[in-house]
């Protein structure tokens, strides 16, 4: 790359800077975005802020160019990486200047299935978005899911399953709710490629999700309107 | 009578229909060499095969649009056609599709399901969630479908964030190649993987085009 294409992070208005995250985010650029975030911090910026502006109306960016088959996996992962960087410097300061909290999710890849690419892209914009996430990782049998209900008492469930194979397990942990009469306590979200809006609604789900973008604002909608209800 | 396809025309662009049979099997791309080896060896001339692009796995949910483009295309020519894909991360709608257009379709989740033989390769499954499979055309064609699609050729630090669950690479053999062999023991190098070889030969796939081929 020629140097006089360098551009100097430091030097940019806060206006220009933050546009210029967007792109860096959107190229993988790790380190840029390290920088970013802590030249917003040193310049009085909340953390809150940074989160929000810079990081996460970005990553927006990658998500929408995903969904409409402009970026492919490798890009948004590599923009995924460098937000995770900047969320690293971000997340103890976040946790000491409270910051908005919109409620608290439990998400995990289903029993057999070991892919959490998406599961991973979902827990980070929802904690971007000031969800509270608790991740119980891959392979997940409908126990674990349970333990952590009742652990964690979440808003929000969410289920993920790239294979056809193992989808079908999601119906196995929403009937065990029902069975057990939880199923009303929570909201329940499920994602992954082979799925569609059809099967989330035969399996009982509360909505299907097909992208982070969009786990992230019906998360958004349905536990405002559980807390309206609430108060009712 | 169609000899040696080429790889990379059957992963982009598929195989044009052969023609004169009453039988029409339309499959994809990536199970072009095994139908036809299956086809030569048992004598099927009444059975003519169209493949679609094998690359349409990277994009599952374009496969069903696909195939009922050509099965409507090329249906009223044939006393009967077969659909030679399996689900292929469809999610039912292949499935779905094929009832509707009133044609049978292979059964199984996948190719590295109906290779192995359906039954067994459930029965493996909870034990085997860890294991990332390779077929013959799939170990020659590794890198348009992994390493460059996946973007390891330009980022390798990938590598652990998509493959960082997977703990070994299945190769299963459909043929007796120990060039393959070798190509597949590299492919799990490259991505970290242990290593085991499996000939399972043509497996399910076999036994359902016979049948077919026997309308």
């Amino acid at each position: 790359m020629a140097d006089e294409e360098d551009i100097i992070l430091s030097e940019l208005s806060d206006d220009e800077l933050v546009l210029q995250m967007h792109d860096d985010l959107y190229d993988g650029l790790k380190e840029e975005i390290e920088e970013g975030v802590t030249i917003l911090l040193e310049r009085g910026w909340t953390p809150y802020d940074v989160l929000t502006k810079a990081l996460v109306e970005g990553m927006t960016i990658v998500g929408a160019d995903f969904r409409d088959g402009i970026l492919f996996v490798p890009e948004v992962l590599l923009a995924a990486n460098a937000m995770k960087a900047g969320m690293a410097i971000l997340k103890p300061l976040l946790a000491e200047t409270g910051a908005p909290r919109m409620g608290k999710m439990v998400i995990g890849t289903v029993k057999g299935d070991i892919h959490d690419i998406g599961k991973n892209l979902v827990s980070m914009m929802m904690e971007g978005a000031g969800f509270e996430v608790v991740d119980l990782g891959i392979n997940n049998a409908v126990e674990k899911y349970l333990e952590a209900l009742e652990t964690e008492k979440p808003d929000i469930l969410g289920m993920s399953a790239l294979l056809t194979t193992t989808m079908p397990y999601m119906k196995v942990v929403i009937d065990t709710l029902k069975e057990k009469g939880m199923r009303e306590d929570y909201i329940v979200l499920v994602g992954g490629a082979p799925l569609n809006e059809e099967f989330g609604r035969a399996i009982g789900a509360d909505a299907y999700c097909r992208d982070a973008a969009v786990a992230v604002e019906t998360a958004k909608t349905l536990v405002s309107r559980k807390h309206n209800q609430m108060k009712a | 009578m169609i000899h040696s396809p080429d790889d990379r025309v059957l992963t982009e662009q598929g195989l044009t229909a052969e023609r004169g049979g009453r039988i029409l099997a339309i499959a994809c791309g990536a199970l072009a060499h095994e139908i036809l080896a299956l086809k030569a060896v048992n004598g099927w001339d009444h059975l003519d095969l169209q493949c679609l692009p094998a690359n349409l796995h990277l994009w599952p949910d374009r496969i069903p649009a696909a195939v009922e483009e050509a099965v409507k295309k090329r249906k009223d020519a044939y006393e009967a056609v077969y659909v030679l894909y399996a689900d292929c991360g469809t999610g039912g709608q292949l499935l779905h599709k094929c009832k509707k257009l009133g044609v049978e379709m292979l059964e199984g989740p996948h190719c590295y399901s109906f290779f192995e033989g359906n039954v067994l390769f459930a029965e493996k499954a909870e034990t085997e969630i860890t294991a990332f499979y390779l077929t013959d055309f799939l170990v020659r064609q590794f890198d348009a479908f992994v390493w460059r699609p996946m973007g390891f050729d330009r980022h390798p630090e990938l590598i652990p964030m998509m493959f960082g669950n997977y703990t070994k690479l299945v190769y299963q053999a459909q043929t007796d190649d120990p060039a393959l062999d070798a190509k597949a023991a590299d492919c799990a190098a490259r991505l970290g993987l242990a290593y085991e070889r499996r000939l399972t030969g043509y497996g399910d796939l076999e036994t359902s085009l016979r049948r077919f081929a026997a309308t």
